[in-house]
């Protein structure tokens, strides 16, 4: 279980978010939803431990951690996986998307990389040719599979998703809704997904939440 | 539902078609594209993403970069001769076609923002190039649903979602008799949706023409006219919007429509194939349930939907 617990976040003189609680369980998928600008991608942000609040604690099995991005053990950063609405925005231009994927391999110095980065890339759906092309080279579809494949690299046991269909196509946002059950499945995995589509959210989510009624204290 | 005779043609397209020249292969981004576009008309592209929509509309425009090679002809028609969009000097294009009498709502707007000015200098600026008054802005701005004070950011203060609906406000500063808009509701949450698919609607109602490119088919449904389905780069259904919506006759727009969340929520088993290698023959065949042996041959859009055994003609 990954739990927020009492996250603030400012904005400048503006705050976002005040003492908001979330927990998200393996196994489960979490619908948040709530109107543009309120704080749902602060709040992931947070989550991915890539935001640090001005007050309150994530923690993974009860277990607080301290920190953001780098400065978490990577054993603790690794378990937990996000795709963001926009690939182009989420991926290094100059990199091919093999070496999107392989970015967090890399960083680990895993040694069976391409077996690896090929096994990754077929769960998303992606065709060798596109492995060797740059971002600039492949529709934002494609894009956002590799980062979803590369999201999967150390298999993650929660996947925060922000609005990660929106941008797409029906059949590619079925396939990667499709792929991230599967996943689920497999893995026993926590998914939260923000989106503003009703008809999304109802189809995808077991159970849904609005950012306006999180309570200051965990469900 | 009503039938409009179009008399006639704002665009007609034929044969368009787009080759990316990369090291060691050819993308087929566009092929054998043939469309027109009526004053009033709203036309929307749907299509799974890397179909070669935005390839497509930046042909257009002649917006390609070097790699590509474009084939075919796009008549712009207005007053005076109609102009080959594909041939014309990039001289002519720059000074009287972009902006002026085909605006782009381009799909990843942040990018193409000025940065060191404000919404509200960007928008003055073309408005004023287009003889109109520069106090419309806050008008222009409104109709996309943003307020006097989001105009005064700067591009890096604006979400993506404002930066989309500068960017659409920008596009419809000139008036153009032709807007094409890549995407121009990605990002925007259902009411802001709604809004700039009104605003595109009401263009057309005024005589303009849209071509709404869009991987959300719920805002094709809103709004569109007609309905060009797109796969492996061609068009491989073309009808008007209710007709189509009420029921798809090629299979694969068919299992598009299904992939909805409001309907079966299915992804079409497969892949769409590699744009460098693609089959012979209907390149759905490989993903298709009606696939035979005559699918090996190119099926051709006669007259509205590409393909030897269509939904609807089957015992
Ligand atoms: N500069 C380029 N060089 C090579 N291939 C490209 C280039 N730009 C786009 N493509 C390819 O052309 C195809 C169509 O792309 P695009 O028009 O962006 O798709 P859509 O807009 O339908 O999502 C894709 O396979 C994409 O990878
Ligand atoms: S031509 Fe054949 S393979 Fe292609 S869509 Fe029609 S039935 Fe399917
Ligand atoms: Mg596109």
């Amino acid at each position: 279980m990954i739990t927020a617990e009492g996250i603030t976040v400012a904005y400048g003189r503006r705050r976002v978010l005040d003492g908001v609680s979330l927990s998200l369980a393996r196994g489960e998928t979490v619908g948040l939803r709530g109107p543009s600008g309120a704080g749902k991608s602060t709040l992931l942000r947070v989550l991915a431990l890539l935001h640090r609040p001005a007050a309150g604690t994530v923690s993974i099995d009860g277990t607080a951690i301290t920190g953001t991005r780098y400065t978490v053990p990577a054993a603790v950063r690794t378990r937990i996986g996000v795709l963001f609405q926009s690939p182009r925005a989420a991926a290094d231009p100059r990199l091919s998307l093999a070496d999107i994927i392989a970015e967090p391999l890399r960083v680990a110095r895993r040694s069976d990389i391409s077996a690896r980065v090929a096994d990754l890339a077929d769960t998303v759906g992606l065709t060798a040719d596109l492995l060797s092309r740059r971002p600039h080279a492949v529709s934002d579809g494609q894009l956002q599979r590799a980062c979803l494949a590369r999201a999967f690299a150390h298999t993650p046991d929660y996947l925060l998703c922000d609005e990660a269909t929106t941008m797409l196509d029906a059949a590619t946002q079925a396939l990667i809704a499709t792929v991230i059950t599967d996943y689920q499945q497999r893995h026993n995995a926590g998914v939260l997904i923000v989106t503003h589509d009703p008809a999304l959210m109802t189809r995808w989510a077991d159970r849904t939440l609005d950012l306006a009624d999180l309570p200051a204290t965990a469900r | 539902m009503t039938t409009t005779v179009r008399t006639s043609s704002l665009l007609a397209i034929s044969d368009l078609t787009v080759r990316f020249r990369l090291p060691d292969a050819t993308v087929h981004a566009v092929t054998g594209i043939d469309v027109t576009v009526a004053p009033g008309e709203l036309l929307a592209v749907v299509g799974e993403s890397g179909c070669g929509k935005s390839v497509l509309a930046h042909a257009l425009l002649g917006l390609l970069p070097a790699n590509a090679a474009v084939t075919g002809t796009a008549l712009l028609h207005g007053d005076g001769a109609p102009i080959d969009l594909l041939t014309a000097d990039d001289k002519i294009l720059a000074r009287s076609v972009r902006g002026r009498r085909i605006g782009l709502v381009p799909q990843s707007p942040a990018t193409a923002l000025t940065p060191v000015r404000t919404g509200r200098r960007l928008l003055e600026e073309t408005l004023r190039a287009h003889g109109r008054p520069r106090a419309e802005a806050d008008t222009v701005a409104a109709g996309v649903g943003l307020t006097p004070a989001d105009l005064d950011l700067y591009p890096h203060e604006l979400s993506g979602g404002m930066a989309q609906r500068l960017a659409t406000a920008l596009a419809l500063a000139p008036d153009p008799p032709l807007l094409l808009a890549d995407e121009p509701t990605s990002g925007l949450d259902r009411p802001l949706v709604d809004a700039t698919l009104d605003v595109l609607r009401q263009r057309c109602d005024n005589g303009a023409a849209v071509i709404l490119i869009t991987h959300d088919l719920a805002a094709a449904q809103r709004v569109a006219d007609s309905v060009a389905v797109m796969y492996a780069s061609r068009i491989v259904e073309h009808r008007p919007a209710a007709g189509f919506f009420a029921g798809p006759r090629h299979p694969y727009a068919h299992a598009l429509l299904d992939a909805l969340p409001d309907r079966a929520f299915a992804p079409i088993p497969g892949h769409p194939p590699m744009l460098t290698a693609l089959p012979a023959g209907c390149a759905f065949a490989p993903r298709c349930p009606h696939a035979a042996d005559d699918c090996g041959i190119q099926p051709g859009l006669h007259p509205d939907v590409a393909c030897h055994h269509p939904i609807g003609d089957r015992p």
